[in-house]
C-alpha cells in the first residue's frame, strides 16, 4: 500500500500549497504542477498498468480522489482570489460621487415668451386655433376695421407708432383677428399672442410688449359663454380659484365691452384687492360687417390680455422694465 | 372726473355709502380710482372770531388773541401767523381739539404766555395748500359752529376714470342721471328757472356753419364787480373737483362746467367789436389764445368771430384780447354746442388739451345751453351783481343731432347674453336711464337722451341693460365646441421646437425691441432697406430691425459689462426689409463668448469657436430630421471674420449665416470676443418631411477606416462628396474621426482620418467587396483631389 501511501502525501502536498497561494498564475501553475498531463497526480495513473488487479484499483481509487480534491481546492482557491482582486479593482475605482457633473449649462426661455406659450396652451385645449399676423399694419386693420371713427378720442388712448405713409405698428393683435376672419369667415375660435407698439416709455409702460387675444364667433356664443371661459382661463392660468369681476368699459371693437379684475394680494400687507388682467366684449356688429359675417346669424365675443403682466404676477416681477433688459442673471430665474 | 359725493347728494336721492356707491359707479362703467375724505379728520374746531390782538411781549412774531367762539368764556391764544388782526373770523381748534391722527391741543405756554388753543391755517385742516396764514371765514359764519358742519367737510371725493363714450358722465347732472339708475334711486335735479332780463342789451349772432355749431346761445352781463369774492361754498366745492378758485366769473363758469357739463366763456364785451359770428378760420388768420400761444388759422379750424376776426377758438380755448380781466365789468357769456366731429383731434393737432376741448369732442348735450347760461347768469349776479340782458339764441334746429330710436329684440338680448331676462326688469333699467322704452311685440324701442352718444345700435342697448342689471349677475357658462381638432401639423417645426432646442443646447432667451438705432444698423453694415418710424420715441428706437444680431450683441455686451463672460444668447422674432414692399421675417438668432463649456474640474477650458457654434446650431437642425441635405460653405459678410463665415443652406436653399463676429466690429462694442453668432430665415428651415420608416439590415456592419493627404484648401464637404460618390449605396456612414496638420504633414497640406462604416441590407459583406470599394474611394480620391493614402 506504500503506492496509496504516496498519493496521499502527494495530495497532502498539494492542497497545502494550493491553501497558502496568494496569485491566480501561480495558482494555475500549481494546477499544471498537478493536474496537468504531465503533472503529479496525473502521472500517477501510467504506474497504474503495472499494478496489481486489487492493488490497482485501491491505487486508482486515490488517485482519482486525489485528482478530484485538488481540482476542487483549485477551484476554491482561484474563487477566493479573484473576490479579493476584485475587492482591490473596485476599491481602488472609488470615485467622489459629489464632484460636479461634467456638461453645459441649460438655458432658459425668457418668462414673456413662456407664460405667453402656456396662455396658448390653455386656449388650445379649449379648441383654439394659434393665429399671427404682420407687425406693420395700416390704419384699416388696426383701426378702422376695428370700427375706430377717424379721429376718435379712443385712437388717443393707443399712442400709435406711424411711419408717415399710412402704415404703422400694431397697437394691439387685433388686426389678426380681422385678417383670419376674412380668410376663414364664421365660426371660428383662435387666439393671437404676439408683439404689440405703442410709443410710451416710463416705469409701467414699454415701447413694445406683448398680447394675446382670443375670437370665437359662432351661432351659440354668448357673454355668459365668454364669463366662463375666461374664469377657467384664469383658474387654469394660476392653478387656483381666483374670484372675478366683470366691469362695463370701452372698446370702439366690441359691445357690451368690460374689463376683468381677479382679486389679488399684492404683498403689502393689506387684504387682496381687485387688479385688472384683460379687456373682453362681445365683438361689435361693425367689425363682423366688416369681415363679411354676418352679424344677425352669427355673435362672437373677444378677449385681450398683456402677456408681461401675467408674467409679472405670476413670477413676482415687480418692475416691467426688467423684462427688457435682458440680464443673463434675471433670465436664469425661470424655466 | 373728480367730484364729491355732497354734490352728487344734491342731484340724487342716495342714502348709500361712499363705499357702496364706489361700487356701483365701477360696476356700472365709472370706474372709481380714488376715493378721499376732502378734509384732515379733526374735531372740536368752530367758527370764532379774533376780538383783540396784542404783540407777544417776548417774542416778535408772536402775538396774543383774544378769540370768541360764541357761547363761554373768550380765551387767548398766543399766535404767529401774520395776518392775525381782529375782527376776522378763523376756525379755532379749542382745547381738546384732535387734529388729524393724534396731534390734540393742549394748554400751553408759548414763551411765557398761556395759549388755551389753536388758531388754523387751512393747510393744518387738510383743505388747502395755503399756509401763509390763518383760514379767513366768512363774516357771516355763524360762531361756535363746528366747522365740519359749517364746510360739509363730512364728505368723500371720488375720481372716475371715464372711458371716450362716457361724456355724459363729466358732469354731476350726469353722474347723478347714471347713479338714479344703477342704483335705481330718485333723480333730483335742483330747480332751474330762466333769469328775467334788466337790460335790452343784445348781440347779433350768425352761424356760419351750423354743420360745426348748430346752437350758440349767449348773453351780455353788465355792471358786474370785478372785486367780488366767490364765495366760499362755490371755493370749497371747486376744491373738491380738484378746480382752484381764480376770479368770481372764471369760477362760476368752472362751477357750471363740472355741475353741468357745459363749457362755456366769458368775453369781455369792450373788447368785442360789432356781431359775433362763427365761422370757420381763414389762411391767414392769427390768434393769440388764452395761454399766450399764437395760432395760424385756416378752414379745419372753427372760430368765434367778432367784426374784427377770430376771438375765440371754437370748443378749444378764448383769445388773449377779449378774454375776462380784473377790471372787466361787461361780459358776453356763450354757452355753445359744437359738434365732435369738429373739434375732435384739433386740439391735439394744436398741442392743446383743455376741459372744453375734452368735452366738445365726446360729445356735450346739444340741448344743455340754455339751461347752462341761465344757470351761470343766476350765480353770476349773486356773486358779482350786475344786470343780464335778454338770452341770445342762435340755433339751427336741423342741423341739432336727433334722438336716436333703437330697438332691441327680447330674444337677442337674451342671446347675446346668455341669460333670460324678464320684460318689466329691462323696462325698468331703461326708464331710469331716460330712454322712454316702449315694449311691443318682443321688442323694446326707445329713444336715446340727448347727452348719450353712445346710443345708436341694438348692441349699444345691450350693454346698457348688462351694465345696469350689473354684469356680475350674469351667470357664466362655457361654450360648446365642435372637438374638431382641425389638422396638427408635424411637416412644420414649431417656434416652440426651435426654442427649446436652442435652450437646451446651453441658449438663453432674450426678447429685444423690434426697432434699433440706425447707428446700430450701421455698424454690422445691416442699414439697406430700412423702415424707419415717423415718430420714434428716441434715436436709439427709430428704425425697425433688419436682423436680430444688433439686439443680441448689445444684449451680450450689457452683460459682459455686468462681469457675466461665458454668455449665450438666443432671440426669435420678426425682421423688417423695405424694398419696393415691405417683408417681414421670422429669424431666429444666436451668439455666444467666453468658455466653450461652463467652468468646471472635468473639461479642460477653452474658448468657444466656431464649431462650437455650428454643433449646437447643428443639433438644432436636427429638428428636421432626414428632411434633406443641410450644408455650409466658406462666405463673406461684413460683420464676420472673412476666414469663418459660412451660408447656411437647405437643399441648395440658402437660410442664414454662422460665423465669428469680425474684430473690428467688437472692437466698437468693446466685447474682447471671440463671439459666435447665426441668424437663420426660420419659415425656410421649417417645413420637414414626416418620417416614412426603411428596414434595418439584419447583416453585419464592416469598417474601414483610411487616412488621407489632402492639400490645405480641400474642404471636408468636398471629399465627404466624393467618398459618397464613390461608395454608393453600401456606405450608410462617414465618420471624420481626426484632422492634423504639422510636424510629419507637408506643409501646405492636411491629414484626414475617415471610418467608413459599409452594410449591405440583403447580404453579409464579404473582404473582396469590401476591398474593391475601398480601393475604388482611395484612386478616386487621388485623381479628383490629389489626396495621398497616408502609410
Amino acid at each position: 500500500m506504500v503506492a496509496v501511501e504516496s498519493v496521499n502525501q502527494i495530495l497532502k502536498q498539494a492542497l497545502a500549497e494550493i491553501s497558502v497561494c496568494e496569485d491566480l498564475s501561480m495558482l494555475d501553475g500549481l494546477r499544471v504542477r498537478y493536474l496537468g498531463k504531465k503533472g503529479e497526480i496525473t502521472s500517477l495513473s501510467r504506474s497504474l498498468g503495472s499494478m496489481e488487479h486489487e492493488q490497482r484499483k485501491a491505487f486508482g481509487q486515490a488517485v482519482n480522489r486525489a485528482k478530484g480534491e485538488v481540482a476542487q481546492a483549485v477551484t476554491a482557491r482561484r474563487q477566493d482570489l479573484e473576490s479579493v482582486e476584485l475587492n482591490i479593482r473596485l476599491a481602488a475605482e472609488s470615485i467622489d460621487v459629489t464632484l460636479p457633473g461634467r456638461g453645459q449649462q441649460r438655458g432658459g426661455l425668457h418668462p414673456v415668451t413662456y407664460t405667453l406659450q402656456r396662455m396658448t396652451e390653455i386656449f388650445s385645449r379649449l379648441g383654439y386655433d394659434v393665429a399671427t399676423g404682420p407687425e406693420v399694419e395700416d390704419d384699416y386693420y388696426n383701426f378702422e376695421s376695428l370700427n375706430f371713427p377717424p379721429h376718435h378720442p379712443a385712437r388717443a388712448m393707443h399712442d400709435t407708432f406711424y411711419f408717415g405713409d399710412g402704415r404703422l405698428l400694431r397697437t394691439h393683435t387685433s388686426p389678426v383677428q380681422i385678417r383670419e376672419m376674412k380668410k376663414r369667415g364664421a365660426p371660428i375660435r383662435i387666439v393671437s399672442p404676439g408683439k404689440v407698439f405703442r410709443s410710451d416709455s416710463d416705469q409701467t409702460h414699454t415701447p413694445m410688449f406683448h398680447q394675446l387675444e382670443g375670437l370665437l364667433v359662432g351661432e351659440t356664443v354668448s357673454m355668459a359663454d365668454l364669463k366662463g371661459v375666461l374664469q377657467v382661463f384664469v383658474n387654469a392660468f394660476f392653478e387656483k380659484d381666483l374670484p372675478m369681476r366683470f366691469r362695463p368699459s370701452y372698446f370702439p371693437f366690441t359691445e357690451p365691452s368690460a374689463e376683468v379684475d381677479i382679486t389679488w394680494d399684492r404683498g403689502d400687507g393689506k387684504a387682496p384687492g381687485w387688479l385688472e388682467i384683460l379687456g373682453c366684449g362681445m365683438v361689435h356688429p361693425n367689425v363682423l360687417k366688416a369681415c363679411d359675417i354676418d352679424s344677425e346669424k352669427y355673435v362672437g365675443y373677444a378677449f385681450g390680455m398683456g402677456a408681461e403682466r401675467m408674467a409679472m404676477l405670476r413670477y413676482g416681477v415687480s418692475d416691467l422694465r426688467q423684462l427688457f433688459e435682458n440680464d443673463v442673471r434675471f433670465l436664469r430665474q425661470f424655466h | 372726473m373728480l367730484f364729491s359725493v355732497n354734490w352728487l347728494k344734491k342731484w340724487v336721492d342716495l342714502e348709500l355709502a361712499t363705499d357702496e356707491l364706489a361700487t356701483r359707479l365701477t360696476a356700472s362703467g365709472l370706474e372709481v380710482d380714488t376715493i378721499e375724505p376732502v378734509a384732515t379728520s379733526f374735531s372740536d374746531v368752530v367758527v370764532a372770531e379774533i376780538t383783540h390782538c396784542e404783540n407777544h411781549p417776548n417774542a416778535d412774531k408772536l402775538s396774543i388773541c383774544t378769540i370768541n367762539s360764541g357761547a363761554g368764556e373768550p380765551v387767548s391764544i398766543v399766535c404767529g401767523a401774520p395776518n392775525a388782526r381782529p375782527g376776522i373770523r378763523i376756525p379755532l381748534a379749542r382745547v381738546g381739539a384732535v387734529i388729524g391722527d393724534d396731534f390734540k391741543i393742549r394748554k400751553a405756554k408759548l414763551r411765557g404766555i398761556e395759549s388755551s388753543g389753536m388758531a388754523c391755517s387751512a393747510r393744518e385742516l387738510g383743505l388747502s395748500d395755503d399756509h401763509a396764514g390763518l383760514m379767513e371765514l366768512p363774516a357771516d359764519a355763524p360762531l361756535g359752529l363746528d366747522l365740519r358742519q359749517y364746510l360739509e367737510l363730512d364728505d368723500h371725493t371720488i375720481e372716475i376714470e371715464l372711458t371716450p363714450n362716457r361724456a355724459d358722465c363729466l358732469s354731476i347732472k350726469g353722474i347723478a342721471q347714471d347713479v338714479s339708475a344703477s342704483c335705481d334711486v330718485v333723480f333730483t335735479p335742483p330747480d332751474a328757472s330762466p333769469v328775467p332780463a334788466g337790460i335790452d342789451d343784445t348781440i347779433d349772432v350768425s352761424l356760419g356753419h351750423p354743420e360745426d355749431c348748430p346752437r350758440y346761445v349767449g348773453r351780455i352781463i353788465r355792471g358786474i364787480d370785478p372785486t367780488a369774492a366767490t364765495p366760499l361754498w362755490m371755493v370749497e366745492a371747486l376744491r373738491r373737483s380738484g378746480i382752484r378758485s381764480i376770479s368770481a366769473s372764471v369760477d362760476a363758469t368752472n362751477y357750471v362746467l363740472i355741475e353741468l357739463g357745459q363749457p362755456m366763456h366769458a368775453f369781455d364785451l369792450d373788447h368785442l367789436v360789432g356781431d359775433i359770428s362763427v365761422r370757420r378760420g381763414r389762411c391767414g388768420e392769427k390768434l393769440d389764445l388764452l395761454d399766450g400761444k399764437q395760432v395760424d388759422l385756416d378752414d379745419s379750424l372753427l372760430a368765434i368771430c367778432d367784426e374784427n376776426g377770430p376771438v375765440a377758438l371754437a370748443g378749444i380755448m378764448g383769445g388773449l384780447d377779449s378774454g375776462v380781466t380784473d377790471s372787466t365789468r361787461n361780459i358776453l357769456l356763450e354757452s355753445a354746442y359744437f359738434k365732435p366731429e369738429t373739434i375732435s383731434g384739433k386740439a391735439r393737432d394744436l398741442g392743446l388739451h383743455t376741459d372744453a376741448s375734452h368735452r366738445f369732442e365726446r360729445g356735450v348735450d346739444p340741448r344743455g345751453q340754455v339751461r347752462a347760461i341761465e344757470r351761470i347768469t343766476e350765480l353770476l349776479l349773486e356773486i358779482a351783481g350786475g344786470q343780464a340782458g335778454p338770452l341770445i339764441h342762435a340755433v339751427s334746429e336741423r342741423h341739432i343731432p336727433v334722438q336716436n330710436q333703437v330697438s332691441l329684440r327680447h330674444a337677442r338680448l337674451n342671446r347675446v347674453l346668455g341669460m333670460d331676462f324678464e320684460e318689466t326688469v329691462v323696462s325698468r333699467i331703461f326708464e331710469n336711464l331716460r330712454m322712454q322704452p316702449v315694449f311691443s311685440d318682443g321688442t323694446w324701442t326707445v329713444t336715446a337722451p340727448s347727452d348719450r352718444f353712445d346710443i345708436s345700435i341694438e348692441e349699444d342697448l345691450i350693454e346698457e341693460v348688462a351694465r345696469i342689471f350689473g354684469y356680475d349677475n350674469i351667470p357664466p357658462a362655457l361654450p360648446a365646441g365642435d372637438l374638431n381638432p382641425g389638422w396638427v401639423s408635424e411637416s412644420r417645426l414649431s417656434l416652440q421646437n426651435i426654442q427649446q432646442a436652442l435652450c437646451a443646447a446651453g441658449y438663453q432667451e432674450a426678447i429685444n425691441y423690434s426697432f434699433t438705432s440706425t447707428a446700430s444698423l450701421e455698424l454690422f453694415s445691416m442699414n439697406k432697406h430700412v423702415l424707419p418710424l415717423a415718430n420714434a420715441l428716441s434715436t436709439d428706437l427709430q428704425v425697425m430691425r433688419t436682423a436680430l444680431l444688433p439686439g443680441l450683441m448689445e444684449t451680450l455686451s450689457r452683460n459682459l459689462r455686468r462681469q457675466q463672460d461665458r454668455l449665450r444668447f438666443f432671440e426669435t422674432g420678426m425682421v423688417f426689409e423695405q424694398k419696393e414692399t415691405l417683408t417681414e421675417y421670422w429669424h431666429v438668432g444666436a451668439v455666444a463668448c467666453g468658455s466653450s463649456a461652463p467652468e468646471q474640474w472635468g473639461i479642460q477650458s477653452r474658448s468657444t469657436d466656431f464649431f462650437d457654434l455650428k454643433g449646437d446650431l447643428e443639433a438644432m437642425l436636427a429638428l428636421r430630421g432626414d428632411s434633406g441635405e443641410i450644408s455650409f460653405r466658406h462666405t463673406q459678410l461684413p460683420w464676420l471674420h472673412p476666414g469663418q463665415a459660412a451660408t447656411a443652406s437647405v437643399n441648395g436653399q440658402d437660410i442664414g449665416w454662422a460665423g465669428s463676429i469680425h474684430p473690428l466690429v467688437l472692437k466698437q462694442l468693446e466685447i474682447r470676443g471671440p463671439v459666435m453668432a447665426f441668424e437663420l430665415n426660420i419659415d425656410l428651415l421649417s417645413n420637414r418631411e414626416i418620417p416614412y420608416a426603411k428596414s434595418i439590415s439584419r447583416f453585419p456592419s464592416m469598417r474601414r477606416d483610411l487616412a488621407f493627404i489632402v492639400p490645405e484648401n480641400v474642404t471636408f464637404a468636398e471629399i465627404r462628396a466624393n467618398v459618397i460618390d464613390l461608395s454608393g449605396d453600401l456606405l450608410t456612414n462617414l465618420i471624420l474621426f481626426d484632422l492634423y496638420a504639422g510636424q510629419n504633414v507637408e506643409k501646405g497640406y492636411k491629414s484626414l482620418a475617415i471610418g467608413l462604416i459599409l452594410q449591405n441590407v440583403s447580404c453579409t459583406l464579404t473582404d473582396e467587396v469590401v476591398d474593391l470599394l475601398v480601393r475604388k474611394v482611395i484612386q478616386g480620391l487621388e485623381q479628383r483631389l490629389d489626396a495621398q493614402l497616408r502609410g
